[in-house]
Parts: C-alpha cells; sequence; structure tokens
C-alpha cells in the first residue's frame, strides 16, 4: 500500500493532496498542467519540501528520509541524463549507488531495448532513446518506488507508440510500483491500475481505473475518448474466424486475432461512443459482441446533447455514450437490464 | 624559474579552495554569504600594496597567524618564496573564484538532483557531476590565476620583498633592472619573456573556456 498525503503553499497556488493506493501497480496521476501532479512527485522523491507531508510506502515511513536515501527512482519528463557520461556510465551511475536490486544491468538493456545505444553520449540520443535510457537508469538504482512524471510529454506520438509497449513490459515484469503522472488519458488507461484524478492542487476523485472510468460523475467521463477498460485473459483464438476470444469475468469479447498466448493477461478499453445499447437480441448485424449488463447510473453531459450511461457486465463497469434521444425511446435508467453491442474492431488490446 | 615555481604554488593551494569557496557562493543560500562574497573579493579592490601590508600584519613574524605558524611549525611566511606565493595566491583568488563560479552556475541543478535520486550524497554529487560539467571552467580558471601571478608586483614586493633568487619574481625583477643604470636591456628581455607568458596563458584559457568547448 502506498499512502500520500501533502499539503504545502506555493506563491499564489495551494496543494493538498492525499490519496492511497494498493502495491505494486501503477498508480496515475491524471490531470491538466498545473494541477500540481510535479509538485507531489517531487515531494515523493524529496526534491520538494511541503509543510505537511506524510509518504508511507509498505508500512515504511519514507517522508523524513533524505532523497539519496529514500530509494525512489525519478524519471523526469525531460530525461536529465548526464551529458558527460556515456549512456553505460549513466545507467551504473544509479546501479553503483542504490546495490542490486531485482533487475539486473542486462535484463534492464533487454527489456528497454538500448543493448545497441550504450557507448553513445546522450546528445546523440533521439527523444525516445534518451527517455528509455533514462528509464534503465532509474530502475537500475534499486528503487522501492518508480516516480515517472510525464515521460512521454516531450515527444511526438510515434515516438510515444514506441516507448508505450516498453512500459506495459515493465509493469508486468517489474513487483516495483510506479506513480505515473501523465495528462494523457491514452497513456493512462493502457497503463494505470490506480488513477487519481487532479486538478488545480487538489485530488477530485481516486480509486481503481477499471471503476473510475466507467464513472457518469466524473470530468473523465465527458471527455470525447471517454471509455471503459476492462482487464481480460486470453481465452481461445480462432484461426479460421480471424478472432481470439478474451475472457472477462462471466462474458467472453471477441476480438480481432492477437499474438499474446492463451492465459496471458490483457485489458480491453472500449471507447464510450462506440457502445450501441439495446434492449432486445438484434438480428442480422455485423456486431460481434453482444453482452448483457444493467444500467448503474446515468447523466447527460454539459450541452444536452449526449447520455453517459455507466453499465455493468459480467467481467466490469463499462460507458457507453448515446444520444438523449435514444436514451429516452430505451426507457433507459439505473437498474435497467441491456444489451451491450460492441464492436471487434473497437476494441483496443493493451498487454 | 622562480617566478614559476611561485605562480604553480600559488595556484595549486589556491585552486581547491577557490573551487569549493565558489561552489559555497553559487549554490549556497545561507547567512553572511555577503561577508564571504566581500572578503573574497576584497583584494580585487584594494591597492596590492595594502593587500601585502595586511598579509604583513596577519602572517608577519609578529603577526597572529605568522607568530602562531614560527612557534608551532618552525615557518615561516614572511620575506620567503612561500610567502611570494601566499601573496600571489590571495591576489588571483578573488579572479579564480570569479571564473569558476559561472561555471559551476552555468551546470544544471536539475541533473544534480537527477544524481541525488540515484542515492549520490552531496561529495558525490559535486565529484561526478558538479566538478566535471565545471572543469573546463576550472582550468580556465587555474591558467588564468597562473598568468596573472606570474605579473604579481605590490603584494609581493610589500609581503615577500625583493630577494634575488628569493622572492624575487619576473615584475620585480623588471623593475630592479630598470632601477639599476644600464638594465635596460636585461628588462627588455624579461619583459618579452613576460608578454609571451602572458599571451601564452590568454590563448590557452580562451581554448578551455567552456565556450569553445561546446
Amino acid at each position: 500500500m502506498l499512502r500520500v498525503s501533502l499539503e504545502h503553499r506555493f506563491a499564489g497556488a495551494s496543494l493538498c493532496v492525499a490519496f492511497e493506493a494498493p502495491t505494486p501497480g501503477v498508480i496515475a496521476l491524471f490531470g491538466p498542467s498545473g494541477a500540481g501532479k510535479s509538485s507531489v512527485m517531487n515531494a515523493m522523491a524529496g526534491l520538494l519540501r511541503p509543510d505537511r507531508f506524510r509518504m508511507e510506502l509498505d508500512g515504511v515511513a519514507l517522508e523524513r528520509r533524505h532523497p539519496e536515501y529514500r530509494g525512489i527512482g525519478y524519471v523526469f519528463q525531460d530525461g536529465r541524463l548526464f551529458p558527460h557520461m556515456s549512456v553505460r556510465d549513466n545507467l551504473r551511475y544509479g546501479l553503483r549507488r542504490g546495490g542490486v536490486g531485482p533487475v539486473g544491468f542486462g535484463e534492464a538493456v533487454e527489456l528497454l531495448g538500448i543493448g545497441t545505444l550504450l557507448g553513445r553520449r546522450p546528445r546523440h540520443l533521439s527523444g525516445g532513446e534518451r527517455q528509455r535510457v533514462a528509464i534503465g537508469r532509474a530502475l537500475l538504482s534499486n528503487p522501492r518506488l518508480l516516480l515517472m512524471d510525464e515521460p512521454l510529454s516531450a515527444l511526438d506520438q510515434a515516438r510515444r507508440d514506441e516507448i508505450l509497449p516498453y512500459l506495459a513490459r515493465l509493469r508486468s515484469v517489474l513487483s516495483i510500483p510506479i506513480v505515473y503522472a501523465s495528462h494523457s488519458l491514452d497513456e493512462v488507461t493502457r497503463l494505470a491500475d490506480t488513477l487519481v484524478l487532479m486538478q488545480a492542487g487538489r485530488v477530485v476523485a481516486a480509486g481503481l481505473l477499471t471503476e473510475m472510468a466507467a464513472r457518469v460523475d466524473l470530468p473523465l467521463a465527458l471527455r470525447d475518448d471517454a471509455g471503459g477498460v476492462l482487464r481480460g485473459v486470453v481465452n481461445s483464438h480462432m484461426p479460421e474466424r480471424g478472432l481470439t476470444a478474451i475472457s472477462c469475468g462471466a462474458d467472453f469479447i471477441w476480438v480481432p486475432q492477437i499474438a499474446a498466448p492463451p492465459g496471458a493477461v490483457v485489458r480491453l478499453r472500449v471507447p464510450a461512443r462506440e457502445v450501441i445499447l439495446a434492449v432486445e437480441n438484434p438480428r442480422g448485424i455485423s456486431v460481434t459482441n453482444i453482452l448483457p449488463a444493467h444500467v448503474v447510473a446515468m447523466a447527460e453531459d454539459a450541452a444536452g446533447h449526449a447520455a453517459l450511461v455507466s453499465l455493468e457486465l459480467g467481467g466490469g463497469p463499462l460507458l457507453a455514450r448515446v444520444t438523449i434521444d435514444a436514451a429516452e425511446r430505451l426507457r433507459l435508467a439505473p437498474g435497467r437490464q441491456v444489451l451491450a453491442l460492441i464492436k471487434a474492431m473497437s476494441v483496443d488490446l493493451s498487454e | 624559474m622562480l617566478s614559476l615555481r611561485v605562480a604553480a604554488r600559488a595556484v595549486g593551494v589556491g585552486l581547491p579552495l577557490a573551487v569549493i569557496v565558489a561552489v559555497v557562493l553559487a549554490r549556497g543560500r545561507f547567512p553572511g554569504r555577503f561577508v564571504v562574497n566581500a572578503l573574497v573579493h576584497l583584494p580585487l579592490m584594494l591597492p596590492p600594496v595594502v593587500t601585502g601590508w595586511l598579509l604583513l600584519l596577519v602572517f608577519g613574524v609578529e603577526g597572529p597567524v605568522g607568530a602562531w605558524l614560527a612557534a608551532r611549525f618552525g615557518v615561516r611566511l614572511a620575506f620567503t618564496e612561500a610567502g611570494a606565493a601566499l601573496a600571489c595566491g590571495v591576489m588571483i583568488f578573488p579572479l579564480m573564484v570569479r571564473a569558476i563560479s559561472l561555471s559551476v552556475e552555468a551546470v544544471d541543478p536539475r541533473l544534480e538532483q537527477a544524481a541525488r535520486t540515484l542515492g549520490a550524497h552531496w561529495i558525490d554529487r559535486f565529484l561526478t557531476i558538479t566538478l566535471p560539467l565545471a572543469g573546463p571552467g576550472v582550468l580556465a580558471a587555474a591558467v588564468m590565476g597562473y598568468t596573472a601571478s606570474l605579473g604579481e608586483f605590490g603584494a609581493v614586493i610589500t609581503f615577500a620583498a625583493n630577494i634575488p633568487g628569493q622572492t624575487q619574481t619576473l615584475p620585480l625583477a623588471i623593475f630592479s633592472a630598470l632601477e639599476t643604470p644600464g638594465g635596460e636591456v636585461v628588462a627588455g628581455r624579461l619583459a618579452l619573456v613576460s608578454v609571451c607568458l602572458a599571451l601564452g596563458g590568454l590563448v590557452l584559457a580562451e581554448c578551455l573556456s567552456p565556450r569553445r568547448l561546446k
């Protein structure tokens, strides 16, 4: 368990934040720029000394320790590789000082795909390579907790897509808890287990990502890219139909065939605007997944055009966005049994 | 030769101290910072003769520190080669501190923070991050200090006097030669040496400056 609570006054702004999250796992601090994410990270690393601060990780109080003895790896937004050292020496910097951890030099290099870069200087690396080295350097310092402050925000979309799989792999391979600050919902839904929603120095809401993503009372649901997140396990492949069956709780969800072997844990993201609701079983329809669900909660968006519907499926909560008109025609209300129609092509899978 | 040796001793002892003071001044925020700053820069503002005389008061055989050094270690600074080095060292100290301060301030403190999260305590951070990154500036400061040492006159003649073979550095020798009837030729030759040394120092300092290395 990670417990953090802090209060701090800056000139013209104040920060008052408290959250707790299960460990290991990825805890995402999500919010717009200026929400105070970096300040929380700096306080956790010990680089900022808030007026009031408590931090406890798995029963160990850390707030009184100096940053160098806190055992927290920090991946900065701007990488901060040491320019006068090679990639290899950068990686070894933490290794020499943090003691031998669960991740060895070779393993980290392989995990991050930076084997060919070891002899180079940081200024000869691309932005994506630099961030991978920075992650490796933090990882090798044998941290009890890894902080990542918008590690991808300085990169373009192509570079992000290049690094995200590495981060997803880190999450599944490591047992080190990770706190990940980001203002990108895409990154957060692909990586986080716990979501801490921040705005203007306060925590708006915190909880499991799967539950938070389907809530209609949070600003998240109003976003165009809002969507539910389900956890599933690869059940079987059907090569003759080009499909893979993922079991989510009691349900099966079919997706276009993937490479992951049966038994692999995956997360499925289903955009809210891609979910179709029906009250009776449709026939002669291209949709592959027709799943029974019941309505948990409903809300209208600010403009009054769309209804946000929080659903409970056999495999977890999901969010749907339909027109107000459709909601009235189907007489949607909390408790109503419906069918959620999800196109196989609309499901976004990640490790 | 004597001049080169005196200047080397002045830089050798002065440089590490200058690095420490420069880092303290560049990074530290503490009460009394202004006093340290003023004290370091005093020799730059005072007439060198005054500096030499103050040194004589403090480090002279009768002075508090001088008497203690003599009694405790049997070391005498005033009117010796070591004294000439001390006078030079004090005179070039502000120059070196300024140059090093600038290059230490140019080192991104966020890199030091990063080193800190990786488990490096402050001496470790200083030796592995700050000093290597400020290195060219420190070298340039040493070269500049060395060259300036060679030319120091007022403080040396006041504190260490003008004893041929012991404390008679290059500028003092030129001065003596000029005082001697018919010594212009000797003075001219010495002046040429001194111009060459100064130019060499300036060129070397320029080559080492961080701007050029980037």
